[in-house]
C-alpha cells in the first residue's frame, strides 16, 4: 500500500470501517512510514477532540412535553378513531410506539458506547509504543524495580505480576495516556510478540468478566477486577492472550475486606 | 434509545439555530408519527434521524436556500496537513470554540456526515442510509470534512502564533 492509498482509506480504517486485509494493509504501511503516520495521529486527535467534546447539543428542557403535546394535537385531529395505518397499526398505538421511541432511554446515552472508544485508544496506544520505538520508560524484567517506579508516576498501584514461568517475561513498564488519562502500561513479551498491558482504576461499578476481541488484527482482552479496568492488547494469538491474561488475574490480590471478583484460571 | 437528543443534535447543527432546530425537531416527530406506517422495523434511531434531516433540509429550502448550494472551496485555509500537532489539538484551551467554528463554517453536505459520525458516532452505512448517499460518497465527503477541520484549526493556531498568544 503506498500514501495515497493510505490517505484515501486512513478515515476508514480510523472509523474501523476497513476490512481485514485493507485494514491489516494500511497498519503496516503505518509502521513503515513517519509522514502517514503524522496524518494517522493527527487525525486521530482531531477525533478524539471532537469526541471529548462539548459540542453535543442537548435539547432544552421544555422540549420532550412540547413534542409530546404536538403529536397529541394531530392524534386528536384525526377523527377517525380506528384508522389503520399501513403497518397494520392503530393511531394509537403508532403515538405511542414513536413517543416511547423519541424518548425512551433518557438523553443521557447519547452516544456509542464508550467501550469502543477506549478500544481505540487501547489499539492506538498499543501501535504507538511499538512505531515510536517507546516500549519502556522503565526497562527492567524485576517486578520490585518496575512497580515502585509507578509510584510519583501514577496516583494508583498498578500490580506487576511476574509470568516469567508462564513465558511471559517482564520487559519493563511506561507511562501511557488512555480515556483521557494517564495510565500505566506494563509490558510483557512472548516470543517476538509485544504485550501492553494497560491498568488503571475503574469507576466503581461491578467487576467485569473478560472479554476478548480483534480488531484490526490486534487481540484484545478486556476485564475489571478489584478497583482496576486492564486492557491487554497484542499481535499474539488469541487463546495465548487470554491464558496471559489469566496469569495476571491469578495474581491479583483483591484489596483486603472485600470479596474475591477475580476469576480462577484453574 | 434516546432519539429526542440526537434529532435535535442534528437539527441544531444543520439549522445553526436554536429555536429552528426546536421547531425542526417537532416537526420531524409530526412527521414520524404520521409515516409510522413507512417505519418496517430495523434502527429506530436512523430512521427518525432520517425525517430530521429531510425536514431540515425542506427548512433550509424555504429559508435558506443559499446554503444548500454552497461550494466545498478547495482553496481555503490551505495549511499542510502535517502542521497540527496532535498534542496542540489535544491540549489547547480553546480548541472547543474553534472546532465549532470549523464545523459550523462546513457545507451543510459535509457538515452532517461530520456530525453524524464524529458526535452521533453512526456507522458508516447508517450515515449512508440516512443520507441516501453511496457509501463511497459517505467516506469520502467524511475525508474531506475532517481534513478541513484540521486546516481550518491549523490556520488559526498559526494566525495565533503569529500573534505572540
Amino acid at each position: 500500500m503506498d500514501c495515497d492509498e493510505t490517505q484515501d482509506l486512513l478515515h476508514g480504517y480510523l472509523d474501523d470501517e476497513l476490512d481485514v486485509v485493507s485494514s491489516r494493509a494500511l497498519t503496516q504501511h503505518l509502521q513503515a512510514c513517519p509522514a502517514c503516520t503524522q496524518a494517522y495521529e493527527a487525525q486521530r486527535a482531531l477525533r478524539t477532540a471532537l469526541r471529548t467534546s462539548a459540542l453535543y447539543f442537548t435539547p432544552p428542557p421544555s422540549l420532550p412535553k412540547q413534542v409530546r403535546a404536538t403529536v397529541r394535537r394531530a392524534s386528536r385531529a384525526d377523527t377517525r378513531p380506528m384508522r389503520w395505518t399501513r403497518g397494520g397499526l392503530s393511531v394509537a398505538v403508532a403515538m405511542a410506539i414513536v413517543v416511547l421511541l423519541v424518548w425512551s432511554g433518557g438523553l443521557v446515552h447519547r452516544r456509542s458506547p464508550v467501550d469502543e472508544h477506549v478500544l481505540q485508544d487501547v489499539i492506538a496506544g498499543h501501535v504507538r509504543s511499538l512505531m515510536a520505538a517507546h516500549l519502556t520508560d522503565v526497562l527492567s524484567a524485576d517486578q520490585h524495580t518496575v512497580k515502585p517506579w509507578f509510584e510519583g508516576h501514577v496516583d494508583f498501584a498498578p500490580p506487576v505480576p511476574d509470568l516469567t514461568t508462564q513465558g511471559f517475561p517482564l520487559v519493563g513498564g511506561r507511562l501511557d495516556y488512555l480515556d483521557n488519562r494517564p495510565v500505566a502500561a506494563l509490558v510483557y513479551k512472548r516470543q517476538q510478540h509485544a504485550i501492553n498491558l494497560f491498568v488503571w482504576p475503574a469507576p466503581s461499578g461491578p467487576a467485569r468478566p473478560e472479554s476478548t476481541v480483534t480488531r484490526h488484527g490486534y487481540n484484545l482482552v478486556q476485564w475489571t477486577t478489584a478497583g482496576m479496568t486492564y486492557w491487554t492488547v497484542s499481535t499474539l494469538n488469541a487463546p495465548e492472550l487470554e491464558a496471559f491474561a489469566h496469569g495476571v488475574q491469578q495474581h491479583i490480590t483483591p484489596p483486603s475486606g472485600q470479596k474475591s471478583s477475580r476469576r480462577d484460571a484453574g | 434509545m434516546p432519539h429526542l437528543a440526537a434529532a435535535y443534535n442534528l437539527a441544531r447543527w444543520l439549522t445553526r439555530h436554536d429555536q429552528d432546530a426546536e421547531d425542526v425537531v417537532q416537526e420531524a416527530c409530526l412527521r414520524a408519527y404520521k409515516f409510522f406506517g413507512n417505519f418496517h422495523g430495523g434502527d429506530s434511531r436512523a430512521w427518525l434521524l432520517t425525517i430530521v434531516r429531510h425536514t431540515c433540509y425542506t427548512w433550509l429550502r424555504q429559508n435558506r436556500a443559499h446554503e444548500l448550494t454552497e461550494e466545498f472551496d478547495e482553496t481555503l485555509h490551505d495549511v499542510a496537513r502535517a502542521d497540527v500537532n496532535p498534542e496542540t489539538l489535544l491540549l489547547h484551551d480553546a480548541q472547543q470554540q474553534l472546532l465549532r467554528q470549523a464545523l459550523e463554517a462546513l457545507p451543510v453536505a459535509f457538515r452532517e456526515v461530520a456530525i453524524m459520525r464524529d458526535l452521533e458516532g453512526l456507522s458508516y452505512k447508517d450515515i449512508a442510509y440516512i443520507t441516501d448517499l453511496p457509501l463511497g460518497t459517505v467516506m469520502s465527503r467524511l475525508a474531506r470534512a475532517r481534513t478541513r477541520l484540521q486546516q481550518y484549526v491549523a490556520a488559526h493556531l498559526h494566525t495565533e502564533a503569529k500573534r505572540g498568544l
